[in-house]
């Protein structure tokens, strides 16, 4: 193991990821709004967001699944460190981690009618994030709210799988955004 | 402080609840399994609740716990003095200051902010346990959007009392979709559902968490010739005035002498404290204490 998957986790894990979750859960709550996320540097090419939310959620009991451009070894030791979380194929994934063109969506479990939570949260690495573009409605949005999505297609399809479906995060740098599966986009 | 992790509870517990938070949120009013754990108090005081404010807590917030609307009763304040000593955040009783409010079957009277997240402890979060008692069966309801039974039970306290007489944990649908328990506020309070801040909900002892997002549609269940109503006593405070707050009935001597009073003690302070004053009431002072 090289040294660099020791270092770059929560410096206080406990104040660290409390932090860091207000963020993940307003942006979870909120679709559409961005938030800063601190603490965490994971090795290239993931994000510090992404890596934030790893840190924070992921442990022995949640599978992740890394797509090809971010299966790297020194990420797997990364995430191995710091979360113990096992790594495993889309269909048994807890939280996926990838860009959007390498993400196979239809593989990911959509939850079952009687626990629609069982489901995949994706973590969608975007080259940029800001809030222009697709218009997002639904619960957690007063009226309506932009964000920069990579397409429309396969999220609006989603969102009619509800109460089913996955949830999306997106990140880029240090900057994290949700979808979940209630937000309609247009 | 130092004896305990932040606010208690143990890291990989606060993952897998927030990771139950987020799903919850995701799936507004559907009720997301969690491995509740044992907590330094007995089940019915309070264990989801605190649960859910131990993973949400930061240090940096301000945390207010109201228990039937007051600050100042045995629950409130216990919860309140464990998360100080926990988690070593700062305590408030006023609504407007607080960024994190537990509550136990009260919204307060002062409509919640963005900035402000709201816990609910819930005892039975199966709104049709008492209908149906199988888990397999109300699970499998949910699943298959059955819900007649609900409206059979509203429609049989209508044929016997001319009216729907739930008066607390008055059924609501979350965005069209799940039928869910507000936990037992009371129906006064159903309206206050849409509400600007997060709202979440935790049940210890029967291991349920679930949440509302901000402006999420929540609609109280009726029928169109029988609409809901947000009722309360029909009186206004006598300490402090108000007619549009939630009121509690207090037996006040042995002859059967009463008064109704404001639920929420700050919003009823606050009013004292700007020269309200009720029919009982007394001008405020300020505490010799």
């Amino acid at each position: 193991m090289q040294v660099t998957a020791l270092e770059g986790g929560f410096g206080n894990a406990p104040i660290d990821s409390a932090h860091a979750f207000r963020g993940v859960m307003n942006a979870m709550a909120r679709p559409g709004t961005i938030h800063d996320l601190a603490g965490a540097t994971p090795p290239a090419p993931l994000s510090v967001a992404a890596g934030v939310v790893l840190l924070t959620l992921c442990d022995p009991d949640t599978p992740v699944f890394l797509a090809p451009s971010r299966d790297t070894q020194a990420l797997r030791d990364w995430i191995t460190f710091h979360t113990g979380a096992p790594f495993s194929g889309p269909d048994q994934a807890v939280f996926a981690v990838g860009a959007w063109d390498e993400l196979p969506l239809t593989s990911f479990p959509i939850g079952t009618s009687q626990y629609p939570d069982r489901s995949t949260t994706l973590i969608v690495e975007l080259p940029a994030l800001d809030n222009t573009g697709a218009t997002l409605r639904g619960p957690g949005i007063a009226e309506s709210a932009q964000l920069s999505l990579p397409d429309l297609a396969p999220l609006q399809g989603n969102a009619t799988l509800f109460p089913l479906g996955l949830d999306f995060m997106f990140t880029c740098q240090s900057r994290l955004a949700a979808l979940p599966r209630t937000t309609k986009v247009s | 402080m130092t004896d305990y992790n932040f606010a208690y509870l143990d890291e990989q517990t606060k993952r897998m609840i927030r990771r139950a938070i987020l799903k919850g949120l995701a799936i507004p009013g559907y009720q997301v399994p969690f491995a509740s754990r044992e907590m330094p108090m007995p089940y019915g005081w309070g264990t989801g609740g605190v649960q859910v404010s131990a993973a949400v807590l930061t240090p940096d917030d301000v945390f207010k716990v109201i228990d039937q609307g007051a600050d100042d009763t045995t629950n409130a304040v216990s919860i309140r003095r464990f998360f100080q000593k926990t988690a070593g955040v700062a305590v408030t009783e006023a609504t407007t200051e607080a960024s994190v409010i537990q509550t136990r079957h009260r919204i307060p009277e002062e409509a919640l902010r963005e900035d402000q997240i709201i816990v609910y402890q819930v005892p039975i979060p199966e709104p049709l346990r008492f209908l149906e008692p199988s888990e397999v069966e109300t699970r499998k309801m949910h699943s298959l959007e059955e819900y007649g039974l609900m409206h059979v039970k509203l429609y049989e306290d209508i044929s016997q009392h001319g009216a729907i007489a739930t008066s607390y944990a008055y059924p609501v649908k979350v965005e069209g979709r799940y039928v869910m328990d507000p936990s037992p506020i009371p129906k006064f309070d159903n309206p206050k559902l849409e509400m600007a801040g997060i709202q979440l909900f935790g049940a210890g002892r029967e291991q349920r968490i679930y949440a509302l997002p901000p402006y999420t549609k929540v609609v109280s269940l009726d029928f169109d010739d029988f609409p809901f109503e947000a009722t309360k006593a029909d009186h206004a405070c006598d300490l402090c005035g108000a007619d549009d707050s939630y009121l509690d009935e207090l037996i006040v001597d042995d002859a059967g002498g009463r008064m109704f009073m404001c639920s929420d003690t700050d919003y009823c302070g606050k009013r004292r404290k700007d020269g309200h004053v009720g029919a009982q009431g007394v001008p405020y002072q300020e505490d010799a204490a």
